[in-house]
């Protein structure tokens, strides 16, 4: 069992080596055949670890279960994998730092086990659908090699024993999300995105750095286990500090307030790598360590009051902030803010079972959610929900799909959003009156996490309505441009898939050629459903999004249930009464004046701009000129303040031997007198 | 007394002293001549490379913290002066990748195709002789004409007088990690000056004369610096062994004299670090020193300072060092935010790296402030991955330059991962691992650095250095910036036709930023459109080539194997950390 644990992690990485090197060996050619022949075998380098792993963690995570399922435990704890002791230990080799040594090592228990098998699932359906969605497009060998090394670097995350090797997964996690976002370079503005996820993540990194020396030095090791062992003789002051720290970098990793404004951004990527992001790897890996090290959390109050703090203030205002956006892929991005907030909610109101419970179902609705917008996005060519509408003739498929997608995300049953929200608000609920938080903070939680539900029935409506129902504006942006400005970082339409869609592609079956549905949109009939390579994969998410909450079904709070339920119809129904006065209208004007800041994320871009990115930018110039004129001012001037002693000295040896005659004259004079004189 | 050391420096040493013998080279054409230099360069520093890595193979890796291979024989007896050699886990990292990078220098050299056979010409590098130029015999090495020439060799000329220098360079380099007497150190650490001087001034850019001046007049003056602090300890001690001196911990020496000492020999060192504010050398003399230049620069000489941190100031002044501590960390936290800063502002790849460079040898000097192994073994570890990543960096680099011309960012015009793919990648990769990515060298040694700075010995002052460490964390925030926002403007975007690129590359270095000359300018262009095979980018410039594949694969692969597996180098310092400090 530790060779499956360690060849899951190593097999995609060793997928990625081989895809970035092999991919055009030995010849090297690019261009035209080559380049098609060179993706499809990145395509089997990719896909075929990929699935070897995804078996690995599911029979690791079986073998698990049939080792812990006399255990006890309520159903909850047995579904996500936290009840029961067995768990899978590999020998791990110490390095001796100087201080407290490093353990190299995996531990899988049946949390890690759980939220493995959704990592693989998810990347391997990602690998499968990029298939299609970058058929043509030259650079796939190095996309799919970096998915691969981003699953490898998740699974890493979630096996690992030692808190620096989770770190090392960690960041390399950053370093991927960099390279998937910024996949097309040749847009600055991709480019940007893509610096702007790495560098916001990486600040809370630094932050989780420094919780992990706390946690480590403190304890005498980085081994996990060892320091949660270690943990009733800390002092409560260290355990404070490195939870604090830590959720720097839970901030970072799940985008959550007040690091979240990379996520919408990040929308600049693939929509493929959207859904691995935000589903299975990166966003999640926040909420798990949190779940790991949730010992030490709970021993830390005012930590879980900020933290509740954080989730309350980032799931209302991104839901507002859904509501307000025209880009589906970007409603999708402000809809992952919003339900990881509620994951740290529950984390904070001390149910960990709720949170990895919703991490799970929200991680395959969300997939497939980001999925299925890839395939709308692919048939209309366009991010907008402006140039959308109708689409539910055109596209069936994706249409049914979405649906469930929808509906798990606005938390109506029996998709599985409803179960898991349902654990969670009652966990919320259970905090007002007997919890770790303070009562004010647990009753912001639970009056933004009720208003949410009703914000989140709202956008997911919208959505719905806007890219299915109505008919499809035929100019595209004219009916409602007037309002609406495009969004800053998305793609203008049709600039997205182009570069995936070679000219020679026209004639093939693969429907969207993006400039033409631009620049004179068809009507919704012409638009197809994407090619099965495609499809595939968002039928077979959509199974888990519509059934993995069943296990919860026996065990609905009603009370909870119906409140949500009612909560998700008025927020639905407002917005669709909104729509049905005007279909042609987006119903977000619903917001009235609080939409253009909804719309704009409450200009916490604007805020970061002005306040940091600016002033650092001042002081490098600032910095660059004083290194020039003052510190090297400084050693030019001590050489010139030589050479100008030296040229003040050679005025005496100029030659002149009248001049050397007087002088010494002078000095024996001198000498004479000072003779005389002193004697 | 062992044979290994003393070949290590009579090799290259030897190697150097046949170049200075004018034989058979007026037989041969120039072409043919240009061509063997550098392969009889790369010959000896292989010779060099194999008998450091049987070092590495017979070293007892079981007791690191001991100094073996000793060599000890009297040289000057009058002054008690001894030719001292030795290895410990400190210094056997620092001479492999010593011969490791002079061996990679000398294959970057050694050009598969020297003569118009595709390859845009090299950079505008005029071999115009230097009033102060080498003595060395270079008869029939015909200066000058640069410009005219249909392709030049190497780095711009004189490839007798380029490889002469660089094995003189690689003996001091190497001797400077194995003396084991304080004033023989100093004369390696001396011994590489002057070499290094000769590659900035003959074969530097067009701004070299300065720069190379610069250079050999600060790096002096701090010499002077540290040869009196070495005289003091001397004059205090009344022994010049290293070991016997580091064995000792101080003792027999007053507090106020240790401070003294580490006064000067710190002063001294730091100015080879370089650390802020003594730093302003450095990137004058990385902008204007050719590629293999700025790779010895940056991947060895920037380390003779740090290992004189790590072999005399620290060890033997632990009480100067207790004093001084928290100075040396504060300098080394301002060098890293503001190396980063001004990073952040660098119109030039060359000079942007040279910043990155005092920040990151800032993170080497805040371990060695912590005095604790952990900061230690950081330091080291940070040491030895800065000398790998930068040394790529700086290849890369030397590479844009001789394709595009230039190396001012703005200039290059973006999407080089569209005009030559692998060479973007590689910077991309370099670019990564210097801004410390876990999985590559350059994380190991900042995040020890900063966990000694956490945790800093008994006796400092420990709020001050969790700021020192929260100011590190922000300088690793900031290097990221940089090395992304750089990334973001060289390799991405859609490339800009930058015409006049492979005219500037044609003409001199007067000539650059004026408008050219048409006639040369067709004629790259030329040259640009017949080159043809897989290696050629779309517009003319050829994407890596092999000589260069071969001088960046073994960086690249140690590059990852350090990230991975950490272990291999930390097993072999951190017993030696514990040792030199005095430490259980």
């Amino acid at each position: 069992m530790t060779t499956a644990a360690v060849l899951a992690i190593l097999l995609p990485f060793a997928a990625a080596a081989a895809g970035l090197l092999g991919s055009r060996f030995p010849k090297g050619l690019r261009g035209g055949a080559a380049d098609a022949a060179a993706n499809r075998r990145a395509a089997w380098i990719a896909i075929v670890p990929t699935a070897v792993s995804t078996l690995l963690t599911i029979w690791l995570a079986y073998s698990i279960r049939a080792g812990q399922a006399a255990g006890g435990g309520d159903w909850l704890s047995r579904f996500t994998g936290s009840a029961g002791t067995a768990r899978v230990a590999t020998a791990s080799v110490a390095v001796d730092t100087g201080s407290a040594p490093i353990s190299v090592g995996l531990l899988v228990d049946g949390l890690a086990a759980t939220i493995a098998v959704l990592v693989t699932v998810v990347a391997l359906a990602v690998q499968v659908y990029s298939v299609g969605y970058l058929r043509d497009d030259r650079r796939y060998p190095s996309y799919s090699a970096f998915i691969s090394l981003f699953t490898s670097a998740m699974l890493l995350v979630v096996y690992a024993a030692d808190l620096l090797v989770l770190y090392v997964g960690w960041e390399v996690m950053g370093l991927c999300s960099y390279l998937l976002i910024g996949h097309w370079w040749e847009d600055r503005a991709n480019s940007r995105a893509a610096i702007k996820a790495f560098l916001v993540t990486r600040i809370g990194d630094v932050g989780f750095l420094f919780g992990v020396f706390v946690l480590g030095t403190a304890a005498g090791g980085f081994r996990i286990a060892d320091v949660l062992a270690k943990l009733p003789e800390l002092p409560p002051g260290t355990i404070l500090a490195a939870a604090l720290l830590l959720l720097a970098g839970v901030a970072g990793k799940s985008a959550q307030v007040p690091l979240h404004t990379w996520l919408p951004d990040a929308m600049a990527g693939p929509t493929p790598i959207s859904a691995l992001i935000h589903a299975a790897t990166m966003v999640a890996a926040g909420i798990f360590v949190v779940a790991r090290l949730y010992p030490v959390f709970l021993a830390s109050g005012p930590a879980l009051d900020v933290l509740a703090v954080m989730a309350a203030l980032g799931m209302l205002g991104a839901a507002l902030a859904a509501l307000a956006q025209d880009d589906l892929k970007r409603v999708l991005a402000y809809s992952t803010i919003s339900q990881l907030a509620y994951m740290a909610g529950a984390l904070a109101a001390g149910s960990r079972d709720a949170a990895v419970f919703h991490l799970i179902t929200h991680g395959a609705f969300k997939a497939l959610l980001f999925l299925c917008a890839g395939a709308v996005i692919h048939a209309v060519g366009s991010n907008l929900m402006s140039a959308m509408g109708g689409l539910r003739r055109g596209l069936p498929v994706t249409f049914a799909a979405m649906t469930i997608g929808f509906a798990a995300l606005a938390g109506l049953p029996p998709a599985s959003g409803f179960f898991s929200k349902d654990e969670v608000l009652a966990a919320v609920e259970r905090s007002l009156s007997a919890g770790h938080l303070a009562a004010p903070v647990a009753l912001l939680l639970y009056g933004c996490a009720l208003a949410t539900v009703a914000v989140t029935g709202a956008y997911a409506t919208r959505a719905w309505l806007r890219t299915f129902f109505g008919e499809r504006a035929l100019s595209g942006l004219p009916g409602t441009a007037a309002s609406e400005p495009a969004p800053s970082i998305a793609p203008e339409s049709a600039s997205e898939p182009a570069p995936s869609i070679a000219p020679e592609s026209a004639s093939e079956p693969a429907p969207s050629i993006a400039p033409e549905s631009a620049s004179e949109p068809a009507p919704s009939a012409a638009v197809h459903e994407a090619p099965p390579v495609m499809r595939w994969p968002i039928i077979i998410l959509a199974v888990p999004a519509l059934l993995l909450g069943l296990p919860g079904a026996l065990h609905i709070h009603w009370g909870t249930a119906v409140l949500s339920v009612a909560l998700a119809l008025l927020g639905a129904g407002a917005v669709h009464a909104v729509w049905r006065a005007d279909p042609r209208r987006d119903p977000a004007r619903l917001l009235g004046p609080l939409r253009g800041l909804c719309e704009r994320a409450f200009s916490v871009d604007e805020l970061y701009r002005a306040v940091l990115v600016r002033p650092t930018l001042l002081l490098a110039y600032v910095v660059a000129r004083a290194d020039g004129r003052v510190v090297d001012g400084a050693v030019r001037g001590s050489g010139r303040t030589v050479t100008g002693l030296a040229g003040l000295v050679r005025r005496a040896q100029n030659g002149n031997a009248q001049l050397y005659v007087t002088g010494l004259l002078a000095g024996v004079l001198l000498l004479a007198v000072g003779a005389v004189m002193l004697r | 007394m062992s044979w290994l050391p003393v070949a290590l420096l009579a090799v290259p040493l030897a190697g150097a002293v046949l170049l200075a013998v004018p034989v058979g080279s007026a037989a041969r054409g120039p072409t043919a001549r240009e061509r063997w230099f550098p392969r009889y360069g790369l010959a000896v520093s292989g010779i060099t490379l194999a008998l450091s890595a049987v070092l590495a193979a017979a070293f007892d890796h079981d007791d690191p913290a001991r100094m073996q291979f000793v060599t000890n024989l009297p040289w000057i007896p009058g002054l008690g002066l001894r030719f001292h050699l030795g290895v410990d886990g400190v210094s056997l990292p620092l001479v492999l990748l010593t011969a490791l990078l002079t061996f990679l220098c000398f294959a970057y050299l050694c050009r598969g195709r020297p003569a118009g056979s595709g390859r845009v010409p090299a950079p505008g590098r005029s071999a115009t002789p230097s009033p102060g130029g080498p003595s060395t015999p270079s008869p029939g090495d015909p200066p000058g004409a640069a410009s005219g020439r249909p392709s030049e060799p190497a780095d711009g000329g004189r490839p007798r007088a380029l490889a002469f220098t660089l094995l003189v360079l690689e003996v001091g380099m190497i001797g400077t990690f194995l003396a084991l007497d304080l004033l023989l150190f100093f004369v390696f650490f001396e011994v590489v000056l002057i070499p290094m001087y000769f590659v900035i001034a003959i074969w530097g850019g067009h701004r070299r004369r300065a720069a190379a001046t610069k250079f050999i007049l600060y790096t002096l003056l701090g010499s002077v610096v540290l040869l009196l602090g070495l005289l003091f300890i001397w004059a205090q001690t009344g022994t010049l062994d290293m070991t016997a001196l580091a064995r000792a911990h101080g003792t027999g020496m007053s507090r106020a004299a240790q401070i003294l000492a580490f006064l000067a020999v710190g002063a001294g060192l730091a100015v080879k670090t370089p650390m802020w504010p003594l730093h302003t050398w450095l990137p004058d003399a990385h902008t204007e020193a050719p590629t293999v230049g700025s790779v010895l620069l940056a991947g060895v000489l920037l380390k003779m300072g740090t290992y004189g941190f790590a072999r005399i100031a620290v060890p033997m002044l632990p009480g100067g060092a207790t004093v001084l501590a928290p100075w040396l960390g504060a300098f080394a936290v301002i060098g890293i935010i503001y190396g980063s800063l001004a990073c952040l502002a660098q119109r030039d790849l060359k000079r942007m790296i040279a910043y990155s460079s005092i920040g990151h040898m800032g993170f080497v000097l805040l371990g060695f402030a912590a005095l604790t192994p952990a900061g230690f073994n950081g330091a080291l570890f940070g040491n030895i991955a800065h000398g790998l990543i930068t040394a790529l960096l700086f290849f890369v680099v030397g590479s844009i330059k001789e394709r595009y011309g230039t190396a001012e960012i703005p200039s290059l015009g973006g999407g080089m991962l569209t005009r030559l793919p692998r060479l973007g990648s590689v910077l991309t990769f370099a670019a990564v691992a210097s801004l410390g990515l876990p999985g590559l060298a350059g994380f190991w040694g900042e995040v020890l650095s900063l966990l000694g700075a956490f945790r800093p010995a008994a006796g400092l002052p420990r709020s001050l250095y969790l700021v020192f460490m929260a100011l590190g964390g922000l300088g690793t925030v900031l290097t990221a910036a940089y090395f992304l926002s750089m990334l973001s403007r060289v390799t991405h975007g859609r490339p800009v036709e930058t015409v006049h690129a492979p005219v500037l590359a044609a003409v001199g270095p007067a000539d650059t930023g004026g408008t050219g000359n048409a006639e040369s300018g067709e004629g790259t262009a030329d040259v640009g459109s017949t080159g043809r095979g897989r290696g050629h980018g779309r517009r003319g410039m050829r994407d890596v080539a092999p000589h260069e594949l071969v001088a960046w694969v073994p960086l690249m692969a140690l590059i990852l194997l350090l990230g991975l597996w950490p272990k291999a180098l930390l097993d072999v310092t951190g017993p030696v950390a514990r040792s030199l400090l005095g430490a259980p």
